[in-house]
């Protein structure tokens, strides 16, 4: 008598949990036929890829698209899992990574570039500096970078304490990436920055706090912030952060926003991503205050 | 099975049937709760299993490189001894956890400092001192504070406690040891609260007339008659609190500034070793290195929940074996 409630207890649960298997099942083989997309990926384009869904999903009915952010790392993790369709990434695919797509999933992931993201260099609104250079982000940013102070850049901040208060971001981050290898030279942070997990989070703390430094896409701008102006030597001009010097090359600190595909898209996601470089698609990124593909 | 006929006795038939009913269900109900007894310890044991095995290869080693042909292993020592924690460097991955300690550490305790008397106070206040209503409110109260999500605590500290911080200390940054500290007492207060005020109850009434008949006042028939008397317990809404301390997540994350730092006062920020495997696992490559460190991370801070636990266990026993000569 006992074994057979035991028994029975056991089938319960293993019912359960087959139904729930199922049920993941059928999810996924949804975004297969082509009704649903799953994009997920990075912070810095999460707003961008909102938008694409949004207009895209008015002229075109039949199609859903989710779009969740979570940082690069993220959005290529869930499509080596199978669990998004297109990953938005602000930094290139890790071989490590490529070497996991290839062994779990068969394929190799394919490359779009859809857009490019001027880093802007975020101070507070009453920081007297208006422009920096690539050799002094370092200093500040880098480990065993020589400048904690602002007077050691020669200005005193208003209301605020001398020691620069670094925001950073979390470390598996696009954005993290891109900074260390455009303005650090791949050489690691100075640890006690205080590392925020989103782009707009590093600008909200930069509004609150009077001596604090960021970086963080250029999209994200508030009033409350002020972006300073790149050198990339001493006497060299000052670029600002505007879609025209990015265009030109002339802004020192951009980098292309990426689309990755588990493989050949299909049917569904080859028309969206034509129309994301087409002329609607672009028109956005430029709306979104990022710099459309030629 | 014989059936009964309708007009011999219906109330004796079903007298029966229920018996029957009863007879046959019982084991079902016994073997229910056998398995729910049961299932918790399957659960803790599952869950060792599955951290303490996904962590196991940053101990024993792990083949790195696209060929396999490197072997990678973590140094246990630069593991518990450095502070550097740079698990996605670009030259060199450093896996350090003393700064994160430290910073679980230094939050927890301050947190205590503040909340062990606040709510040690609080629960003498509730069951000795306030009457009728006003007690009746204030417990309700208390159970409330309790029911308040961690995030939305995580939210007052950047929100209100940050710029309140930023205008009284004169620091540059809200976001602290002491922010942290006075959220995560916050939220350990109603559970210490409830424990203690629980443990306090039990204390028999005859205790508090002997130590007001010995001329006693209330102050020392309190210190003197009812901690004493109630010291598990209140040792268990200590521990409790500690516990809540060290594996908060949400709070922490968002109010320590999150920031890999060997703290030198209360206004620096840090970052604690559970908010370092929330913001990093979600986005580690799977078998990666940096992956596996985030579970011994995991193993870690079991390590520290056991330690408590069994401190707590053998001063109560200790006491125990006090009362018992």
């Amino acid at each position: 008598m006992k074994l057979t409630v035991e028994l029975s207890v056991i089938a319960t649960l293993l019912t359960t949990l087959t139904l729930a298997g199922c049920g993941s099942k059928d999810k996924t083989s949804q975004g297969d036929a082509g009704q649903t997309i799953q994009v997920e990926g990075s912070d810095t384009m999460v707003n961008l890829a909102q938008a694409w869904s949004e207009k895209y999903q008015q002229d075109n009915a039949d199609v859903t698209i989710e779009v969740s952010g979570g940082g690069s790392g993220v959005g290529i993790s869930s499509l080596i899992q199978g669990l998004a369709d297109m990953a938005n990434a602000s930094r290139k695919m890790k071989a490590k990574e490529t070497a996991r797509a290839k062994s779990e999933l068969g394929v190799t992931p394919v490359e779009y570039i859809v857009g490019q993201d001027a880093l802007a260099v975020y101070v507070h609104k009453d920081n007297p500096l208006n422009e920096i250079t690539v050799a002094q982000l370092e200093a500040i940013y880098a480990d065993g970078g020589t400048i904690s102070k602002w007077s050691e850049l020669g200005i005193e901040i208003p209301g605020g304490s001398d020691e620069i208060v670094r925001i950073s971001r979390q470390n598996n981050s696009g954005t993290y990436a891109y900074f260390r290898e455009a303005v650090l030279q791949d050489n690691d942070f100075k640890l006690g920055s205080i590392d925020l997990s989103g782009s707009s989070d590093v600008v909200s703390m930069v509004e609150k706090t009077a001596s604090a430094i960021g970086y963080s896409g250029m999209g994200y701008a508030t009033d409350d912030v002020k972006m300073l102006n790149i050198k990339t030597t001493d006497d060299g001009e000052a670029v600002a952060p505007t879609a025209d010097n990015v265009i030109n090359g002339t802004y020192p600190i951009a980098r292309p926003l990426l689309i990755y595909t588990a493989g050949e898209p299909n049917e569904t996601l080859k028309n969206y991503l034509a129309w994301i470089l087409g002329e609607n698609g672009q028109a956005i990124v430029s709306e979104m205050g990022y710099v459309p593909v030629q | 099975m014989p059936e009964t006929t309708p007009d011999s006795g219906s109330g004796f038939s079903l007298r029966r049937s229920i018996q029957k009913v009863v007879d046959f269900s019982e084991p079902a109900i016994v073997g229910l709760i056998h398995l729910c007894g049961w299932s918790a310890i399957i659960f803790v044991m599952a869950i060792f299993y599955f951290v303490f095995s996904e962590s196991l290869p940053a101990i024993t080693g792990l083949e790195e490189g696209l060929d396999h042909a490197e072997v990678e292993k973590l140094d246990m020592v630069e593991f518990t001894t450095s502070p550097k924690w740079i698990p996605e460097s670009a030259k060199r991955p450093t896996f350090g956890i003393l700064a994160l300690m430290i910073g679980t550490l230094s939050v927890t305790v301050l947190s205590m400092i503040i909340a062990v008397p606040l709510g040690l106070g609080a629960a003498v206040y509730v069951s000795e001192f306030a009457r009728g209503r006003s007690r009746e409110i204030l417990k309700v109260l208390i159970e409330l504070l309790a029911a308040i999500p961690s995030v939305v605590w995580g939210f007052i500290g950047l929100v209100v406690l940050n710029p309140m911080l930023v205008d009284v200390t004169g620091e540059p940054v809200g976001l602290n040891i002491l922010n942290a500290g006075i959220v995560l007492a916050l939220m350990s207060v109603p559970i210490i609260v409830s424990v203690s005020e629980d443990a306090l109850r039990a204390v028999p009434d005859s205790f508090r007339e002997a130590g007001i008949a010995l001329g006693a006042n209330r102050w020392e028939m309190v210190y003197k008659v009812l901690f004493p008397a109630a010291k598990n317990g209140l040792l268990a809404a200590v521990l409790l609190g500690i516990g809540r301390g060290i594996g908060e997540t949400m709070a922490v994350l968002m109010c320590t500034g999150h920031s890999v730092n060997m703290p030198t006062s209360v206004f620096d920020p840090v970052r604690t070793l559970t908010a370092t495997i929330a913001a990093e696992l979600g986005e580690a490559v799977r078998g990666d290195m940096h992956y596996h460190t985030l579970f011994l991370i995991g193993v870690v801070l079991f390590v520290f929940a056991f330690i408590i636990n069994l401190t707590a266990d053998l001063i109560v026993k200790g006491i125990k074996v006090q009362g018992n000569e």
